[in-house]
């Protein structure tokens, strides 16, 4: 009996990871990239109706040569203004997931427009989840976008107390505000002396 | 206890795996940083069945300008389980594809090979009750690529799945089962031997519908929760 149970365990094993590869804009980002093809998901995360402050998260991927990676897709994960999650995404609620690729843009940045996020819990300072695919990527990697106007509640965060002081601001978006929009710049390094820190849970 | 497994390593191919050439300057250097699951990695985007709509499951229909798309009929069929293989329902499952000939829509691809104007190549549905999903398409065709000379794609089509958390996000590309072109294939062989054949679908006479479409059975198996289902 215990056999069978235990062979029958070990028969579920994860599908492995593969590249999204260089091709993917009409599958996973169709509005964006211009083709005939309703999107699940832009980089418009917000909607008129969303509390919380309008932001714009902007930034670009480096590859360890230091060239843009152009073909890339980000995808965003965030609670909303009053730090809640979102239980099922459809037309109506704030979806807190964004996707936008690096290939439409002429600086090759990823473009979200989104709602600042409250805290989550009393420990973790405000943080958007951000996960990356490309081309040379065989399994996307995870990051934090974490907000450099954010200083108290960021020196209390236990993910940022992991991080060695050299390496930390690597996760720190920085603020900068025009006539239109408060922006928030996060540059993603793949490799090289300023690689960004990449997560698992 | 972390709510959910840690990631399989034995189950993926290494970040920097140097036959995948462009895996070598894009894939990170360093080890990830391995921190707790709070709720921001528990949840993670749960679609309702609004955003579907008609046609998004049948790539045979879905891109037609002026008549039915070139190539043999398929039917790509199976379960999306968790590693305790429970079947995860009403998750989200998106694909995309060359044509029959082995093109791409996108624009950025060079393959001279002609675009199919009835085929657009991308699809996506929501598991059943059960975790099922189920795509009619065609079987795409393989192609050259630049990695190595008279390097070729063996015959692929991308998954893309969301499970119940961001943690259990898989990206992945369904096989073929026979087809010779796997065993010089880079992208294929980056996860270790016994794993990468998870990625390969099977030929199913019950999925088959007579006098319209082979069928092929492929199941997915996402990252799943700690702790055991079954009494020892």
């Amino acid at each position: 009996m215990v056999l069978r149970l235990r062979i029958k365990m070990s028969s579920f094993k994860p599908t492995p990871s593969q590249t999204v590869g260089p091709f993917f804009s009409y599958g996973l980002a169709p509005e964006q990239y211009g083709y005939d093809f309703r999107e699940l998901a832009s980089g418009n995360v917000i909607r008129v109706s969303d509390a919380g402050e309008a932001i714009t998260i902007v930034g670009r991927i480096f590859n360890g040569a230091g060239d843009l990676m152009k073909n890339a897709i980000v995808e965003s994960w965030q609670a909303d203004g009053d730090g809640k999650y979102s239980r099922t995404i459809c037309e109506e609620t704030f979806s807190g997931f964004g996707r936008f690729g690096t290939g439409t843009d002429e600086g090759n940045r990823y473009i979200i427009r989104t709602v600042k996020p409250g805290k989550v819990d009393e420990q973790q300072a405000p943080h958007i989840a951000l996960t990356i695919f490309s081309r040379g990527l065989m399994h996307h990697v995870y990051t934090r976008l974490y907000f450099s106007d954010e200083v108290d509640s960021n020196d209390q965060d236990p993910l940022l107390k992991l991080i060695l002081a050299n390496r930390r601001d690597t996760l720190i978006a920085q603020r900068v505000q025009n006539d239109q929009d408060t922006i928030y710049e996060f540059d993603i390094h793949m490799q090289g002396e300023k690689e960004t820190v990449f997560l698992e849970f | 206890m972390k709510p959910y497994k840690s990631k399989d390593e034995d189950s993926h191919s290494p970040n920097q795996y140097p036959p995948y050439n462009s895996s070598v300057i894009r894939a990170p250097s360093k080890e990830p940083l391995i921190v707790p699951q709070t709720i921001t990695e528990t949840t993670g985007p749960q679609f309702d069945a609004s955003v579907l709509r008609e046609f998004d499951n049948d790539l045979t229909k879905n891109g037609i300008k002026t008549g039915d798309p070139i190539g043999e009929r398929l039917i790509v069929s199976g379960r999306v389980l968790d590693e305790d293989g429970t079947p995860l329902s009403n998750t989200m499952v998106e694909l995309w594809q060359a044509n029959s000939t082995g093109r791409y829509i996108d624009s950025q691809d060079q393959h001279g090979a002609p675009l199919d104007p009835n085929f657009l190549g991308a699809g996506r549905t929501l598991t059943d009750k059960d975790g099922w999903y189920k795509f009619t398409t065609i079987r795409p065709g393989a192609y050259p690529w630049g990695n190595h000379p008279n390097a070729w794609r063996p015959q692929h089509i991308h998954f893309s799945v969301f499970g119940p958390n961001i943690m259990t996000r898989l990206v992945t590309q369904m096989y073929f089962e026979g087809d010779p072109l796997l065993a010089h294939d880079p992208i294929y062989k980056g996860p270790p031997d016994e794993a990468r054949k998870r990625m390969v679908a099977k030929f199913s006479l019950d999925l088959t519908e007579e006098g319209f479409a082979l069928g092929y059975r492929w199941d997915i198996i996402l990252r799943g929760p700690n702790g055991t289902p079954f009494e020892d």
